[in-house]
């Protein structure tokens, strides 16, 4: 099993270069063929690997020391634990999913190989970032899996608003990474290492300052923010929905925005001796989570919409990291990858059949024409809304309870309003798109169609996950045998022989926790169920964005926060640059180059004269120097 | 013979060979007609020659002799060049003027 594990990354790394090299040459079916069933062998092997961890432990692979410089060792090495499997899961089992439908999705696209290509070079990167032993290996794939961002948003690069929205993300994520690389040479400087067997092994020996712990998690978490759109560097992620669909339900969904939560899950060692960065991250994703889902109430593209619910989910991972539920936080990054990956992908779905289209006004009655769509859709919603007995109602309500148990009564409420605003956005987002009569043109009417099979086919498997998901991690009081499998299978043991993630029990009366469960849930229901009279039987469109008043207009606007951003670091940064650009490139640097080539041009101008081609002019001259010559040897 | 060349003092040989050196310097200066600025630039030669052959004689020392014939052809090849592109101006331009060689400047 050891020899196979390198090929988990490099099997889509072998499809990138084929299908990067000649998958212009290649049909389309042998290039999807490719790029889905290296994926698929990567799943195979992820799963026997998972099979084998449960009963012998991690798997630990050096494939060769790439950096030896006095005392920073840093080997090309791979580490397989309950927490790195669990990712590569899902990252292989949701990636091959999407890859099948990517064969459908972008059929008509020229750069179908090139999307094969970028693909699964970011499945390779992903792979990389969460099976590194050592920081390093994680920085290598934290960078990788920015490109792939960049470059999948920017796919359709003609358009120039998608290539701004591609730069966007790639310079916010920049600003990210910067914090990350400073947490790891703080860590280096700590540690004296940066393999997480090392470190880990040293931290309850090693005495430090206080604050030397906290800044390295700030630090870590910085990076978190970049990559998983936390605020304030979440902005990007909206934009990000330019790229295909299937990109953002792969990258901009399921997998790489949740590396920020794998980050701080693989460190909880760190994070649990830090009670300030803890807090902090808590506070952080409680804020945008809200903030988010807010803003998600009055937007009116259907990715916008769930761009904005990725990032209110997000937020909620970092609150349970912050309270120190790590398990609940990756049971949230499953349910969330099967959910909101079915319904990127249903939307995506939804968007082929309309040709093009992603305003929702423009949408309505898709039921009848696209009924697997709408079902998987539905179930998508419900999920997501914590519907009772679906996967996100089981991972919702224990970060929930987390929340309760640890921060108190007033954050478990602000958590349950974000919950609460997510069966808001997404109940309106169901009936105004699926329910009602048909708005848009009379072309889009006669090309409506339900999407093939090779599409429809992923949308149903995720359906399924999005509703069994959440037999993970049952709550223990539900009484299917011991329940909280997740947490069980994360608290094996891993490197140096102790648990992966420590069990964390929750020590809340078994009644208290079936009522705020209610209470949740009866919530969600209401709004469920009130939405559908709002936008079903009153007909109640949502108005264009110019026609909004009040605070629905601060929502559909951002709370402007991309204008505010723009004023003082986008237009500050320009007028720097402009200012440097005048005074020190164009004034103090060009012209002194400049000036010493007109200097040289102005004296040679003079001497010029001298040589004026008139005969008995040079022949003065000469004499003339030649008495010279003679007068100074005698005098 | 020795005896009537060093009964001139070596001070006569030098005014005269001086005098002829300016005559020639003044001539090439002056002078506009190529012709006469190659014979300036004759006489100039000579005028050296004239004063290598005096002090050749009055030292004793042949060095200087040799030194002249040395210079002789020199000029011979040298007055031969020169009155070669002279006939080829004379033949294109019809005049001996040096000043016309301004116009090949450009």
């Amino acid at each position: 099993m050891n020899t196979l594990v390198p090929f988990i990354p490099f099997l889509p790394l072998i499809g990138f270069i084929i299908n990067g090299l000649f998958g212009k040459q290649l049909s389309k079916n042998a290039v999807g063929l490719i790029g889905s069933g290296t994926l698929l062998g990567s799943l195979i092997l992820s799963v026997a690997c998972f099979n084998q961890i449960g009963a012998s432990g991690p798997i630990q692979v050096n494939l060769y020391q790439f950096l030896a410089v006095d005392g920073l060792n840093v080997g090309f090495g791979f580490l397989v634990d309950q927490l790195s499997v669990w990712m590569m899961l899902i990252i292989t089992g949701v990636g091959f999913l999407i890859h099948v439908y990517s064969v459908g999705y972008m059929h008509d696209d020229d750069g179908f190989y090139k999307f094969f290509a970028y693909l699964n070079l970011f499945v390779f990167s992903m792979l990389l970032l969460v099976m590194g032993d050592n920081f390093m290996m994680l920085f290598f794939g934290w960078e990788g899996v920015g490109l792939c961002s960049y470059l999948l948003i920017g796919f359709w690069y003609e358009n120039r608003s998608y290539g701004e929205a591609a730069r966007k993300a790639f310079i916010m994520n920049r600003i990210g990474d910067l914090g990350l690389l400073l947490g790891m040479f703080l860590i280096y400087q700590t540690f004296g290492s940066l393999n997480y067997a090392e470190i880990f092994a040293k931290l309850p020996l090693i005495r430090v300052e206080p604050g030397v712990i906290t800044t390295i998690c700030m630090l870590l978490f910085v990076g978190a923010m970049g990559k998983s759109a936390q605020i304030p560097l979440y902005t990007w992620l909206p934009d990000a929905m330019a790229g295909p669909t299937p990109v953002s339900a792969l990258i901009h969904a399921a997998t790489m925005v949740t590396a920020g939560v794998y980050l701080v899950a693989r460190c909880n060692g760190l994070y649990a001796m830090s009670h300030e960065a803890s807090e902090f991250i808590a506070v952080i994703g409680l804020t945008t989570s809200i903030v988010a889902a807010l803003i998600g109430l009055r937007q009116n593209d259907i990715k916008k919409v769930l761009a904005y619910s990725t990032v209110s989910q997000l937020g909620l991972m970092f609150l349970a990291l912050g309270m120190g539920a790590y398990t609940t936080a990756i049971f949230h990054v499953t349910t969330h990858a099967f959910f909101k990956a079915l319904l990127f992908l249903a939307a995506g779905s939804v968007i082929h059949g309309m040709g093009g289209e992603q305003d929702i006004r423009n949408m309505g009655g898709l039921r009848k024409a696209m009924p697997i769509t709408f079902w998987v859709f539905l179930i998508g919603t419900f999920a997501i809304s914590g519907f009772p007995f679906l996967s996100g109602f089981f991972s919702k309500d224990e970060i929930f309870a987390y929340t309760y148990a640890h921060g108190g009564i007033i954050w478990w409420a602000l958590g349950a309003l974000s919950a609460t605003l997510t069966a808001v956005y997404m109940s309106r987002l169901l009936y105004v798109t699926f329910f009602g009569d048909f708005r848009g043109t009379h072309e889009q009417e006669h090309h409506l169609h339900e999407s093939p099979l090779v599409m429809t086919a992923p949308l149903m498997v995720l359906a399924v996950l999005s509703v069994v998901g959440g037999l993970l991690n049952l709550p223990h009081f539900m009484g299917l045998g011991e329940g909280e499998w997740l947490a069980h299978w994360f608290g094996g043991n891993g490197l140096n022989n102790m648990p992966v993630v420590p069990l964390n029990p929750l020590h809340l009366e078994e009644s208290l926790e079936w009522g705020l469960m209610a209470i949740t849930t009866v919530l969600a229901l209401i709004v469920l169920l009130g939405s559908y009279f709002i936008y079903q039987r009153s007909k109640n469109l949502p108005v264009a964005d110019e026609a909004q008043v009040g605070l629905s207009k601060l929502f559909a606007h951002k709370f402007y926060v991309d204008e505010i951003y723009n004023f003082l670091f986008v237009r500050s940064t320009e007028k720097l640059s402009k200012l440097l650009h005048y005074y020190v490139d164009v004034w103090a640097l060009d012209g002194l180059v400049n000036g010493v080539g007109k200097g040289v041009q102005s004296v040679g101008a003079q001497f010029r004269k001298l040589q004026n081609g008139n005969i008995e002019y040079y022949l003065i001259g000469m004499v003339a120097g030649a008495i010279l010559l003679v007068l100074t040897m005698f005098l | 013979m020795l005896e009537i060349i060093k009964s001139v003092p070596i001070d006569y040989y030098v005014y005269l060979s001086s005098i002829l050196f300016c005559i020639g310097v003044f001539g090439v200066l002056i002078r506009r007609n190529a012709i006469v600025v190659l014979m300036c630039i004759e006489l100039m030669l000579n005028a050296v020659n004239l004063l290598l052959a005096a002090f050749s004689t009055y030292l004793s020392d042949g060095q200087g002799q040799i030194m002249v014939f040395f210079i002789m052809v020199v000029a011979a090849a040298e007055a031969a060049v020169g009155l070669g592109i002279l006939v080829m101006i004379y033949r294109n331009t019809k005049s001996t003027d040096i000043s016309f060689l301004d116009k090949i400047r450009n």
